[in-house]
C-alpha cells in the first residue's frame, strides 16, 4: 500500500524548507520535525497540495505546554497522507505570553473544531479563525485549563477535608 | 454566548424562528444542542453547541499512573469500550516497546471485533427506530445482550469493562468465554440476515434514507471523517488494513465502502462490516486453537501486575507490585501515537512521556468529535426530521463528543 517511506518525505520537504524546519527526527517510525510560526502555513500547503506527498487528511491538532521552556506552548499538527500511507507530525513552539498561530482552517475545514478546542484549553489563538470561541468548557471560563499550572483540584476547596468523613 | 442565535434574534419582523434542538431531546439519543434557525420544516442553518459532559479526562490522565487511564477510556465511545481500552494498552505497549504473544492479539482481536458489532448494532438498531421501524430495535438489542454477557465471563464487567491489562489480559478466557463466544457465531447470523430482511429492501425505510444527507468524498475527508461515514462514500481508509496492530494483517476480511455517502450508505457499510467481524472472529477462534494454551500476557513483570496470591508470597513479586503501583520503574520519554479502527473511526492516542509515574500529555484524538463538527452545516437546507436521521447514522457518541 505505502508508496512513499518516511526517508522520501524527509528528502522532499528538506529540499523545499532546508533550514526552516528542524532535522527530522522518527520516534517509533513516525516522522516529525519541528517549524515555526511564521513558516507553518506554507508548510502544512506544501505537505497538503504537492503532486507526490498528498498529505490530505489532517488526522489531529493538539496543544501542550511546558512551562519552563522559553517558548512554552506547542502546537501539535498530525498530518496522513492516506493515498502514501505515510503520516507525519508537526510542531510549532511559539511564546505562551501571547501564543499566536496561522489558522488552518483555510486548508482543511476539519481544523475549526481542533484548533477551537486547542484554544479552549491552551489559550492558543489561531490568527484567521473564522469563529475562535470555547467548545467545551464553559463560555465564562478565564483561565485555560490544561496549562500545568493549574492543579487538578483546586486545593483549597473545603468539601472533602477528613473530618466531613469522621477520619 | 453572543454568536448564539437565539440570543442575537432581535428583529420581530422575521419569518423564521429558532429551534432549541436538545440538549436533552429525546430524538438526539444523548446530550447534544443544536439551535436551528427554520424556515418551516425545513433548516436554514444551525449552530450546535457540546461540552455538556465533558470530564476534563486528559487533565484527568496527567495525574494517573498508566494502568489507571483505561477506565477513562471506558467512558469516552462507552458502546465499544473495549476497543477504546486495547487502544490505549496498545498505545502504551508501543511506547514500551512490549511484545505481546499471537495468541493475546487474537484474544484482543475477538474482544474488539465484537465490540464493534455491538457498536454498529445500536446505531443501526436506533437508525431504525428514527425511521419509525421499533421492531429491528428489539431483535439486535437481544444480541447485544449476549455480547456484553461474553464480556462479563471475560472481565466481569458489562459497559464500561476495563478489559486487559497492559501486556495482555488479566486471565485467560475461561471455557465459558469460548463457548458463550462460539454460540453467538451460530446463532447472531440468522437475527442479522432477518433484521437486513427487515431493512434493506423496505420501501419505507429506503425512501427515509437513500439520498439523504449524502456526502462526497472529498468533503468528507476535508472534514476529517473517518470510519463507517467516510467509507460509506467511498474511501477505502480503515486503520485495520492501513497500519495493522494486533496482528490484524493475519485476517483476511474486505472493507465494505459505498458510494454515495448518504445515510442508506452508512447503514449498509456497517452492516457489512458486522459480517466481516464475523468472519474475522471465526478465523481468530481458529488460529488461537493453533497456539499454545494458557498464555494470555506478556512476559513483563515491570508492567504486568503479578497475581495476588505471588505478591503475598513471593518477595519478586512483591518488589514489581510494589514498583508497579508507585510508578517506580523507568520509562522512555518521547512520544508516541497510535491509532486503533473505533467503532466511529480512527481512534488515536498522543502520548508525550516524560519518564514519570504518569503522562505528561495524553490526547485522544476522538473521532466522534471530528465526525459530528460537519452536523451543523451540513444539516443547513435539510427537513428537521431528515437532520435527526443523519444524526443517528453518523453514530454521535456523547462521551466519545465531549471527552
Amino acid at each position: 500500500m505505502g508508496k512513499l517511506n518516511n526517508q522520501q518525505v524527509i528528502q522532499s520537504i528538506t529540499s523545499a524548507f532546508g533550514d526552516r524546519i528542524s532535522v527530522p527526527t522518527e520516534p517509533y517510525g513516525f516522522l516529525t520535525f519541528e517549524t515555526t510560526a511564521e513558516n507553518i502555513s506554507e508548510v502544512l500547503r506544501f505537505l497538503k497540495e504537492d503532486k507526490e506527498l498528498k498529505f490530505n487528511y489532517l488526522t489531529d491538532i493538539t496543544g501542550i505546554h511546558f512551562p519552563e521552556m522559553e517558548l512554552s506552548i506547542g502546537v501539535i499538527y498530525h498530518l496522513h497522507s492516506l493515498s502514501n500511507n505515510v503520516r507525519v507530525r508537526i510542531k510549532v513552539f511559539i511564546d505562551g505570553n501571547a501564543p499566536h498561530i496561522p489558522t488552518a482552517t483555510n486548508l482543511w475545514e476539519g481544523a475549526n473544531w481542533m484548533e477551537r478546542e486547542t484554544y479552549d484549553f491552551f489559550g492558543i489563538i489561531f490568527d484567521g479563525h473564522p469563529n475562535l470561541v470555547r467548545i467545551l468548557n464553559v463560555d465564562d471560563m478565564t483561565v485555560f485549563p490544561m496549562r500545568r499550572e493549574h492543579p487538578l483540584e483546586d486545593p483549597n476547596r473545603v468539601d472533602k477535608k477528613d473530618y466531613f468523613f469522621g477520619r | 454566548m453572543t454568536n448564539h442565535p437565539i440570543f442575537t434574534d432581535q428583529d420581530p419582523q422575521k419569518e423564521t424562528f429558532t429551534l432549541n434542538l436538545g440538549p436533552t431531546h429525546p430524538a438526539t439519543h444523548g446530550v447534544f444542542q443544536n439551535i436551528l434557525e427554520m424556515d418551516g420544516e425545513r433548516i436554514i442553518s444551525g449552530v450546535s453547541t457540546i461540552g455538556y459532559i465533558h470530564r476534563a479526562f486528559e487533565k484527568i490522565a496527567e495525574h494517573r499512573p498508566f494502568y489507571q487511564i483505561t477506565p477513562l477510556t471506558d467512558r469516552l465511545n462507552y458502546c465499544s469500550s473495549p476497543i477504546n481500552n486495547m487502544g490505549w494498552h496498545m498505545t502504551v505497549e508501543k511506547l514500551l516497546g512490549i511484545e505481546t504473544p499471537k495468541r493475546v492479539d487474537y484474544l484482543r482481536v475477538i474482544v474488539m471485533e465484537l465490540a464493534r458489532i455491538s457498536d454498529h448494532l445500536i446505531c443501526n438498531g436506533i437508525l431504525g427506530v428514527d425511521t419509525g421501524a421499533f421492531t429491528g430495535f428489539l431483535y439486535l438489542m437481544e444480541e447485544r445482550e449476549h455480547i456484553y454477557e461474553i464480556y462479563e465471563e471475560i472481565c466481569g464487567a458489562r459497559l464500561t469493562t476495563n478489559i486487559g491489562r497492559i501486556g495482555g489480559f488479566e486471565r485467560d478466557f475461561n471455557d465459558i468465554a469460548f463457548a458463550k463466544i462460539k454460540k453467538f457465531l451460530v446463532k447472531f447470523p440468522p437475527i442479522l440476515k432477518e433484521f437486513e430482511t427487515l431493512f434493506n429492501r423496505n420501501r419505507i425505510f429506503i425512501e427515509r434514507t437513500s439520498g439523504v444527507a449524502a456526502v462526497d468524498p472529498e468533503t468528507a475527508l476535508n472534514y476529517s471523517w473517518s470510519g463507517p461515514i467516510l467509507r460509506a462514500t467511498g474511501v477505502d481508509y480503515d486503520v485495520r488494513v492501513n497500519e495493522p496492530y494486533s496482528s490484524y494483517q493475519d485476517f483476511e476480511f474486505e472493507i465494505p465502502v459505498g458510494t454515495s455517502g448518504d445515510v442508506y450508505d452508512r447503514y449498509i457499510v456497517r452492516n457489512e462490516e458486522i459480517w466481516q467481524s464475523l468472519r474475522i472472529i471465526e478465523q481468530a477462534l481458529q488460529k488461537i486453537e493453533k497456539e499454545p494454551k494458557g498464555i494470555f500476557h506478556a512476559d513483563v513483570p515491570e508492567f504486568y501486575l503479578p497475581p495476588k496470591e505471588e505478591v503475598y508470597n513471593s518477595m519478586e513479586a512483591l518488589i514489581y507490585h510494589f514498583k508497579i503501583v508507585m510508578g517506580e520503574i523507568d520509562t522512555p520519554k518521547t512520544e508516541v501515537y497510535h491509532a486503533v479502527e473505533g467503532g466511529n473511526g480512527e481512534l488515536g492516542f498522543y502520548l508525550v512521556n516524560d519518564g514519570g509515574r504518569s503522562p505528561y500529555r495524553l490526547h485522544f484524538r476522538r473521532p466522534s468529535f471530528i465526525n459530528y463538527q460537519m452536523y451543523a452545516p451540513m444539516s443547513a437546507g435539510m427537513f428537521l426530521s431528515d437532520a435527526i436521521i443523519n444524526m443517528s447514522s453518523l453514530n454521535v457518541i456523547a462521551g466519545e463528543l465531549d471527552a
